[in-house]
């Protein structure tokens, strides 16, 4: 078997009290404190006016990641690959669909539709960044990061093509949210290249780390920092922060994240 | 134009499209549920008759003027008291389509030889379990306004339940994801477990897509204007929508054996693109559906030529049956048979793509090309060879394609091995 191995080009990362990658960093690595606030979600670049307005928190959570992690790794977006990955999409729009549903006039926005389909975030991305390329749409729940990562770098080892992995949730309005409770709109998203034959160890920079994946039958582990393991807890996306935070630490090491039956995908940063 | 230019030419429109597998897999076994049948038999004879399973919609309370593709008896099915959280619509429709042609037992086999975590489940679904929270959104608590308690989101609502409830009900353990790009999901499942086997990480992929009614789509593609009030007739002159359906259809694919017999089906080729036009429009010119078409060719070492019968996505709207038929032309010329089996089948969504793989699967194996129901005067501005009629003849390669909104398109190409 073929090991699963990538490089990381570029990251890009925003959610609650964390504001991207290049500010987030110290707080991961430990050195400095993790203070727990909002999300704060940008408007999204690259869209037409009337189509900004219409996107929801999770196609600009998704779009800003995306942007943040192609500008990290210099990426031309047009040629590249995309895998986005979320565990529900957009709750907002999802409930404003079932109560228009559950009254007598059944009037629906033609846009609120549109917006329905898990793939909303990445056709927005590929529309506002004329990527032409494959793009992929995928949910495993509460593994749903990890099941975009292995979708994502399984066509990076194979296809011998950078992908960008855009993994992102946002909460659920009442009453869903007390079914599904999603903490906080979290975003993280990964430019990962091919390896290159000779290419120097370079866990020292942070955004440009090798890291090889596998199953693995372990639990993911808890993050020692007890706010931070909240957050990872609390939100679908956010099982990406073991990895996250051995990229700011600046050093090779072995984590896992939730992935299904209560297993792990292991990543090897090198 | 030589063989050589014309594979170069479609190399060249397919550089930005992603071309999968590396080698061909087979389609050891596979299965569907429709609205024109509940096995391989049964769809296949319908085909035969040029049947269609549409009729005016009605569908749960819904009262909109539209023909729709209801599978009977769905709701009659009961789910295993182990996995009753996992009851509503769209996961009977799965448990349907698993207990047709032993589709379960050929899956049991793969787990028994290969072990149940070298089994993975690639399932598409646009809309998974919706119908469930559409109800109980109905039942809203009349003093908190909450949900009732018998509401469980995780093992209905959310897209991946559909996969969650397979790989639960035939106990596998492998690698699993929901594909949910609209209306390719269940055509790149193929691509996603393609690169898994490849990767070495499962030696064998259940695939496929279970799309089942709900009002969210009813409703939503009515507000588009999408829908049409007869039964669909795609690339007719008339066409003016399409028709809501649902579907479960399975395919059981694995490495291809050094000896496999000449009637088997073989995935050649899975291209992958994206239109980055609009969400719900498809590019007017159908750049994004040929690029998709032309890496499926180059993954499958096909060109144009080979292709005996294109089961076209062929919804029946004025702009998608435009965008197709251009992006055909292009690439295929006028000569290349093909046809929509929407009519028949209605638009099953995000089953539609693995029903129609089954379609062509069995089209394959039977050495037949299925005509398009409803359509009655295939329009003279689409110019490409729609079959009204069903043609028997040898069939060694046929190219499928399935298209959705955000402008995501999936091509696959199945062979006969022999």
């Amino acid at each position: 078997m073929p090991p699963l191995l990538a490089r990381i080009e570029g990251v890009g990362l925003l959610g609650p009290g964390l504001l991207d990658w290049a500010r987030s960093q110290d707080i991961l690595g430990g050195r400095s404190p993790y203070r727990l606030q909002a999300t704060v979600l940008p408007v999204p670049e690259g869209l037409p006016p009337a189509e900004r307005r219409r996107v929801g928190q999770i196609v600009k959570i998704a779009l800003a990641v995306g942007t943040q992690a192609i500008r990290d790794a210099d990426a031309n977006p047009t040629d590249l690959a995309s895998v986005f990955t979320s565990s529900g999409g957009d709750g907002q729009n999802c409930h404003e669909i079932c109560r228009v549903l559950a009254q007598e006039d059944r009037q629906l926005s033609p846009t609120r539709f549109h917006n329905s389909v898990h793939n909303a975030a990445a056709g927005y991305w590929s529309i506002a960044n004329g990527a032409t390329a494959p793009s992929n749409a995928v949910c495993a729940f509460d593994a749903s990061f990890a099941a975009g990562l292995l979708e994502a770098i399984t066509q990076v080892a194979l296809e011998k093509r950078p992908v960008l992995l855009v993994a992102y949730d946002a909460a659920y309005p009442s009453p869903l949210d007390e079914k599904r409770p999603i903490a906080d709109a979290f975003g993280v998203a990964l430019v990962l290249g091919p390896e290159r034959e000779g290419q120097a160890l370079s866990s020292q920079e942070p955004s440009r780390a090798r890291i090889r994946v596998s199953l693995a039958d372990a639990a993911a582990e808890c993050l020692t920092d007890p706010q931070l393991e909240s957050l990872r807890a609390s939100i679908p996306a956010a099982r990406s922060l073991p990895l996250l935070i051995q990229l700011a630490r600046r050093e090779p090491g072995r984590v896992g994240v939730e992935y299904l039956d209560g297993r792990s995908l292991a990543i090897e940063v090198l | 134009m030589s063989v050589q230019n014309s594979l170069t030419s479609v190399q060249n429109s397919a550089t930005r499209a992603q071309a999968t597998p590396a080698s061909p897999l087979l389609l050891a076994h596979y299965t569907a549920v429709s609205c024109i049948g509940r096995g391989r038999g049964e769809i296949l004879a319908s085909l035969r008759e040029q049947r269609s399973g549409l009729a005016p919609c009605t569908f749960e309370t819904v009262t909109l003027e539209t023909c729709a593709g209801e599978v009977p008896a769905v709701d009659e099915e009961r789910l295993p008291q182990a996995l009753r959280d996992f009851d509503c619509r769209n996961n009977r429709l799965a448990q349907l389509g698993l207990r047709q042609d032993g589709l379960a037992e050929a899956v049991a086999r793969s787990a028994a030889r290969w072990g149940p975590r070298r089994v993975g489940v690639f399932l598409g679904t646009s809309t998974s379990g919706i119908l469930q929270t559409e109800l109980a959104y109905r039942r809203l608590g009349a003093t908190d306004g909450a949900l009732p308690d018998d509401f469980h989101y995780a093992t209905t609502h959310n897209s991946f339940s559909v996969a969650d409830f397979v790989r639960h009900a035939l106990q596998l353990e492998g690698p699993a994801v929901v594909v949910s790009s609209a209306c390719s999901s269940s055509a790149k499942v193929f691509g996603s477990a393609s690169r898994m086997i490849e990767a070495g990480l499962i030696d064998a992929a259940l695939v496929g897509g279970v799309d089942s009614l709900c009002l969210t789509t009813l409703y939503g593609f009515h507000s588009l204007q999408l829908t049409s009030r007869l039964p669909c007739r795609p690339f007719d002159a008339e066409r003016d929508g399409i028709s809501i359906s649902e579907a479960a259809a399975f395919a059981l694919l694995e490495r291809v054996p050094e000896s496999v017999d000449s009637n088997s089906v073989l995935l050649l080729g899975v291209g992958e693109s994206s239109d980055a036009y609009h969400m719900s429009s498809p590019h007017p010119q159908g750049l994004g559906a040929r690029a998709a078409m032309a890496a499926a060719l180059q993954a499958a070492s096909l060109e144009p030529g080979a292709i005996d019968y294109i089961n076209l996505h062929g919804t029946g709207t004025v702009s998608n049956d435009a965008a197709e038929s251009q992006a055909v032309q292009a690439l295929f010329g006028t000569s290349t048979p093909g046809s929509s089996t929407k009519g028949a089948t209605g638009h099953a969504l995000g089953a539609a793509g693995a029903l129609e793989a089954v379609i062509c699967a069995l089209s394959l194996q039977n050495d037949f090309m299925p005509g398009g129901a409803n359509t009655r005067h295939p329009d003279p501005a689409l110019q490409i060879e729609y079959l009204l009629r069903n043609r028997e003849g040898p069939v060694r390669n046929v190219l499928s394609n399935s298209f959705g909104f955000g402008g995501t398109n999936c091509t696959l190409v199945l062979a006969r091995a022999g």
